[in-house]
């Protein structure tokens, strides 16, 4: 008996990269017709809904679905290709990359079959965004205290309380959120919530953007008053929503997205340095290349284990906790390494500007999609301590 | 979980748990393990599994032996198997037979450079030459006018200064002065010293990913029996998190190295990619063993600092293993210049090549 983790040396299969040649063509169209600026990841990208129906239309959204719900059927490694390739060229994806790794799964194993025809094949052409309501003021990490309230009414729930730090509601048409539908029982804490799908843009929600140190809005305080939810918008089982939100997370913790937030720092360094670096900046970007491609040969094992049915939930806290705290410090070992750049470098002022923002968005990356502590509690428990 | 469905690895395995148990080994102060473990791995053919039939050793697939390493690596062998096998796998490209016995490689480092003469001695100074005291024979990579030529060398020709890495394994230093090999060969195509040390490079950073997985194993075995302040250690959170942050470089390790095991048994030729891998292990997996022996070595408190305790049978050879065929920082270097040559634009692709 070990204790140790696996991850098999998976290889992606050669019809990946006939799609990765796909995807990459498809991005240089983009950058050429103006849509993003690759080197600049600051931008405010609200606002890209043309580009998600563009991506829509090329059959990369929803992926593995089933073809009934205008999905592809492909594999998960088909669908790493495609995450990795949009997230290294700083892509516009916020407006369908919640849709497309979480919410349509989550809609596919619990939703009505109804509700899957309607929403599902429209996720695919990328003509909606959601958003995931899961922390609230309070809470945060701590799943299990959420306190805003579902009531049963008649042919549906009244919802009342606040979600807070959701990405994107502003934007977003759907939020597919936990609501407590009963409180904690003594044996179990974690009974009692319920996962609802809800309709955004509608009375009785409010979504107030909150402003984050980068600059940005991209979170959100999410007000419900006795806002009406029908039945048929429950998802899965009714107190049950523990089991549901813990055996999504491994999609959500494992991705390519999970090491890539900051990675535009190194190429620029790479290029500020030139062909010919010296001694130290070549030792510090062959460092941060070999950690990187460990991660990325860890996540890319992780998506091989969900392509083969299993739920790597601990392979994939590993993977998210190495990934994120390697992406926050990235920002500070290229500036570290940067101060030695020539001043003729031609990309110099591109890697100041990007620098400022990594720096700015480095403290978020081990909070969002799960706390590193969180992480490491699952892990230990992987490991049999708790 | 099993380890292997591997014969040579479950054969190793059974090897190993019957005549390299670390404790006993390590309250062995004559060190009279050493010879019948020796002696059943050459029953085995394990030493030359990467030797074909036709030059004297077992036939054993590039994969095969790297997960034997691996298993070598989760026992802290202290016999020069890694070094047998690399020293037969480099004879092997030239299609020089193994001698029985063991063997090691020189240059171990990838500064030293053996000179072959216009008479054909070879002549030169290997440093850091692990198990050379113990070897009968060496196997060297040198060059001459006419390029790389590799060399079969009886060990009673060299002179050899006994050194002692931070594991207390045999890291010594060869001369050869005007040695005349047993047998030297013009090296194929593609088999030079970036090679050499990238394969040794492999091997060291799969025992070390082996031994990082022990270091796992009984920390977190030690967490849930050791008491203190009328706890079991392993409920507090902060050793709970420690060991956490041991398995995720424990699976880095694990996860780098075979990586770069299974590109070297499957690739036609030391490519960029296969570079990328290999260099990547070793940097990764010296990373791993420094910042992951600590946390297995916090979480014993002072009982892992002693002699007595096995503990140091891994963390200590593991910190070894990392100056071997070239340290992080030298394939940091080596990495760094190469994807600087390639251009910024080319990192991606690189990384992204399998």
């Amino acid at each position: 008996m070990t204790a140790a983790l696996r991850f098999d040396p998976i290889r992606l299969p050669e019809k990946c990269e006939q799609l990765r040649k796909e995807v990459r063509a498809f991005l240089a169209e983009e950058i050429a017709a103006g849509t993003f600026d690759p080197h600049k990841p600051n931008r405010e990208d609200t606002d890209a809904p043309e580009f998600s129906r563009r991506v829509g239309a090329k059959g990369w959204l929803g992926m593995t679905w089933p073809k009934k719900y205008g999905g592809q059927e492909r594999s998960f490694l088909e669908r790493y290709v495609v995450t990795e390739e949009m997230r290294v060229a700083n892509a516009p994806t916020r407006r369908f990359f919640v849709a497309d790794r979480q919410s349509g799964p989550v809609l596919i194993k619990y939703a009505p079959e109804h509700i899957k025809m309607d929403i599902l094949p429209r996720i695919c052409r990328g003509e909606i965004c959601f958003a995931i309501g899961m922390s609230e003021p309070n809470s945060g990490s701590d799943l299990f205290a959420a306190k805003t309230r579902a009531t049963k009414t008649d042919g549906g729930y009244l919802i009342n309380g606040t979600k807070i730090w959701t990405s994107s509601a502003h934007i977003a048409d759907y939020m597919i959120a936990i609501f407590r539908t009963s409180p904690p029982t003594k044996e179990n804490r974690r009974h009692g919530l319920t996962q609802f799908l809800v309709k955004m843009k509608q009375p009785g929600i409010k979504v107030n953007p909150i402003g984050q140190i980068t600059g940005q809005y991209e979170f959100n305080e999410v007000v419900f008053t006795d806002f009406f939810v029908p039945e048929d918008h429950v998802l899965g089982e009714v107190d049950g929503a523990w089991k549901q939100a813990t055996s999504e997370l491994a999609y959500e913790r494992s991705g390519p997205e999970r090491f890539l937030e900051t990675y535009y720092v190194l190429t620029e360094l790479v290029r500020a340095v030139g062909s010919n670096p010296d001694t130290r900046s070549a030792e510090g970007i062959g460092r941060l290349v070999a950690q990187l491609h460990t991660m990325r040969r860890m996540s890319v094992s992780v998506a091989g284990m969900l392509q083969a049915g299993k739920e790597p939930v601990v392979e994939a806290s590993i993977v998210k906790d190495i990934g994120t705290v390697w992406e926050q410090q990235l920002p500070h070992r290229v500036r570290d390494l940067a101060a030695f750049v020539e001043e003729t470098a031609t990309n110099r002022e591109t890697l100041e500007r990007q620098l400022d923002f990594a720096i700015k968005t480095a403290p978020k990356l081990t909070i969002q999609g799960g706390t590193t502590e969180v992480l490491r509690g699952i892990i230990a428990r992987g490991l049999g301590l708790r | 979980m099993a380890e292997s469905d591997n014969i040579v690895v479950e054969t190793a395995e059974k090897i190993f748990a019957d005549l390299a148990d670390p404790q006993t080994i390590n309250n062995d102060k004559k060190n009279s393990w050493q010879a019948p473990l020796w002696q059943a791995l050459s029953e085995a053919g394990l030493p030359l599994a990467w030797v074909p039939d036709d030059l004297g050793g077992s036939g054993a697939s590039l994969a095969d032996g790297f997960a034997l390493l691996n298993a070598a690596g989760r026992f802290a062998v202290a016999v020069p198997l890694a070094e047998t096998m690399l020293a037969g796998w480099l004879l092997a490209q030239a299609k020089i037979a193994s001698p029985e016995g063991e063997m090691t490689v020189l240059p171990a480092s990838p500064k030293d450079r053996i000179t072959v003469n216009a008479d054909g001695a070879l002549s030169g100074r290997a440093r850091g030459v692990p198990f050379a005291k113990a070897a009968k024979h060496f196997a060297v990579l040198a060059h001459g006018k006419d390029g790389v030529s590799i060399a079969l060398v009886d060990a009673a020709k060299v002179r050899t200064e006994s050194g002692l890495n931070v594991g207390y394994d045999h890291s010594d230093t060869v001369t050869l002065d005007k040695v005349q090999p047993v047998t030297i060969k013009a090296a194929p195509k593609g088999a030079d010293q970036t090679t050499l040390m990238l394969m040794g490079g492999v091997a060291r950073s799969l025992q070390i990913a082996g031994a990082l997985e022990s270091m796992l194993d009984i920390s977190v075995r030690y967490s849930n029996e050791r008491v203190a302040f009328e706890k079991k250690i392993s409920k507090f959170q902060a050793v709970q998190h420690n060991l956490a942050r041991l398995a995720g470089e424990s699976a880095a390790a694990l996860a780098a190295a075979t990586s770069a095991a299974d590109a070297i048994a499957n690739a036609k030729s030391f490519d960029d990619e296969v570079y990328l891998e290999a260099a990547s292990a070793k940097i990764r997996c010296a990373e791993a063993a420094e910042k992951g022996g600590a946390i297995a070595h916090q979480v014993h408190g002072a009982i892992g600092f002693t002699i007595e305790h096995i503990l140091h049978r891994y963390s200590l050879r593991a910190l070894a293993w990392r100056d071997d065929f070239g340290s992080e920082s030298h394939w940091a270097v080596e990495l760094g210049k190469l994807v600087a040559s390639r251009g910024a634009d080319e990192l991606w692709p690189l990384v992204a090549s399998r």
